[in-house]
């Protein structure tokens, strides 16, 4: 579920610029320190309403990453548009690396614990000692992100803002010549792009309890892996491989080994790329590398 | 008065220089064409006026104000609306999305009877409204794209060869319709066409471009009469 969040983020950008934003999965976890961070500050103001704790959270770390989003693509990306396809690629490795360290040296380098905010759950059923349960964690989690994606989704289809995005994917020069603000839209792009990945850091950080500067290269890297699984350049495409990864992780871990779970994604990413690159729900297009 | 006017315009590809002092003037009202071989310039001409490449010198006017410095979104949303080479109609749109957004790029809220103009103009587009952009057939295609630019309720409508693709009989239509654009509501049209001799019979005005610098410029029945046209651009012609 989480993972779908993400990668929204790096198909939208991914549609919109033709680039893959290797920063992304680290605005993930500035994403989630500033959730920790915000959380910790409302803890100490005395707010401790749980709803009202994570909505004001959830807005913090969302407009402040959506910051963070605007500053890498204005920083390192629009600079470099119009020249060689590679060099806004090395440019996203140089902002990932810029945010990993910049995160390590302002929050160090131990992990960050947080306590359960939500202990608690259902039952589902229990039937004689096996039981199926679901925290309200999972619940706030899966309830969370369908809300998101329900709201980006009737962004992206049914506003004048999404119209833009959809014309600047398709063709940017032409969406230049029917009056569309062009550096606008892809700006607008990548600050919604990091509002999702803070609103995946703010889960994440809620679900494992943990964070480190790390977790954005893993997240990253599944992420990615969902997108290109769904079909980069496909929204809905970036859902399903969201889930889907998501899914696989689990039935990895109950059937072969936890240790090993990481490696599934990886095993995914390679087995799609040779076999189905265009994914999913990608269209078949000419790659233009 | 001049509505458009280019003075010593030089635009560049890199290195490649495509158009060399380029001067040039419509007024309101008329119809100029563009005539030249493929790779004259044509195209970038028309590009440059929206610009998009910028000219690297030389002055773009348009409406009494120099545009040559103006982002292209605020250049369009001036009343100048281009059909540009090769269509460029949004596939994953609907056809309905991509007349909506010529309307809009020039402000326009009242979407309806604009589209209903366009629609009497090309019937296909009508039965067509809710189908993806890029399942139309070529013409059909070039249809919208030439509806989209007239969605704009433009003043100066730039058309790079709106007859490509399209049935002798459409192409007609298409004409007709620029000319009676151009009567009845005063329309500027700068032309791009391969059918030189059609063209420069629609036309007011047109100039010659030649490797990215104009040789020639006249009115219509002049260049149509000029010997070296015919023999450049005209043989075998109609
Ligand atoms: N994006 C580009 N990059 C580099 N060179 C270009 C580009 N677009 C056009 N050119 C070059 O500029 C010159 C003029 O091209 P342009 O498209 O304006 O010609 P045209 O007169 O419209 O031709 P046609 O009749 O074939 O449409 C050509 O030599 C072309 O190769
Ligand atoms: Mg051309």
């Amino acid at each position: 579920m989480i993972y779908g969040l993400i990668a929204v983020g790096y198909t939208m950008v991914y549609g919109i610029v033709g680039m893959i934003n290797f920063a992304h999965g680290d605005i993930f976890m500035v994403g989630s320190f500033l959730s920790l961070i915000a959380l910790l500050s409302l803890a100490s103001l005395g707010i401790t309403a749980v709803p009202l704790a994570l909505a004001l959270t959830l807005l913090f770390a969302a407009g402040l990453a959506a910051l963070y989003g605007w500053t890498v693509e204005r920083v390192a990306y629009r600079p470099l548009r119009g020249s060689f396809r590679l060099a806004p690629l090395i440019s996203a490795i140089g902002m990932s690396i810029v945010l990993q360290n910049f995160v390590q040296v302002g929050q160090g380098a131990r992990v960050k614990p947080m306590n359960a905010l939500l202990p608690g759950g259902v039952e589902l059923m229990n039937d004689e000692g096996f039981a199926v349960q679901l925290s309200w964690m999972q619940i706030a989690i899966v309830a969370t992100t369908l809300i998101v994606l329900a709201a980006f989704t009737w962004l992206v289809t049914k506003t004048p803002l999404g119209r833009s995005m959809r014309a600047c994917e398709q063709d940017l020069k032409m969406a230049g010549l029917l009056g569309i603000d062009t550096d606008r839209t892809i700006s607008l792009t990548f600050v919604i792009g990091a509002a999702l990945a803070a609103v995946a850091g703010l889960l994440f950080l809620l679900y494992y309890g943990v964070i480190d500067f790390f977790i954005g290269f893993l997240a990253g890297v599944k992420a990615f892996t969902a997108a290109v699984l769904g079909g980069i350049g496909s929204l809905p495409g970036a859902v399903l491989g969201g889930l889907l990864i998501g899914l696989i992780e689990v039935f990895w871990s109950a059937y072969f080994s936890v240790e090993y779970k990481d490696v599934a994604a990886f095993a995914i990413l390679i087995l799609v790329l040779i076999f189905r690159p265009s994914g999913i729900m990608g269209r078949a297009e000419v790659e233009k590398v | 008065m001049n509505l458009l006017s280019l003075r010593g315009v030089s635009t560049f590809y890199g290195a490649i220089q495509a158009l060399r002092d380029v001067s040039l003037e419509v007024e309101e009202g008329e119809i100029v064409t563009l005539i030249g071989a493929n790779g004259a310039g044509k195209s970038t001409l028309m590009m440059t006026v929206c610009g998009n490449p910028r000219a690297r010198s030389g002055t773009i006017v348009y409406d009494g104000r120099d545009i040559t410095q103006v982002p292209t979104h605020l250049i369009m949303r001036q009343r100048i609306a281009q059909a540009p080479e090769g269509r460029r109609i949004f596939g994953r749109m609907t056809v309905r999305e991509n007349l909506v957004m010529g309307a809009e790029v020039a402000g326009h809220t009242d979407i309806a009877p604009l589209l209903d103009q366009v629609c009497d103009l090309f019937p296909r587009l009508r039965e067509r409204l809710t189908q993806r952009g890029g399942t139309l057939s070529g013409g059909e295609q070039q249809m919208l794209a030439i509806g989209r630019a007239l969605m704009a309720k433009p003043r100066l409508l730039l058309l790079d060869e709106p007859s490509l693709g399209l049935a002798p009989l459409v192409v007609r239509q298409i004409f007709t319709a620029i000319r009676t654009l151009n009567r009845e509501t005063g329309l500027t049209v700068l032309l791009v066409e391969q059918n030189a001799h059609q063209a420069l019979r629609l036309a007011h005005r047109g100039y010659v471009l030649v490797n990215g610098t104009i040789t020639m410029a006249g009115t219509g029945a002049e260049l149509l009469a000029r010997p070296e046209i015919r023999a450049a651009y005209l043989e075998g012609g109609h």
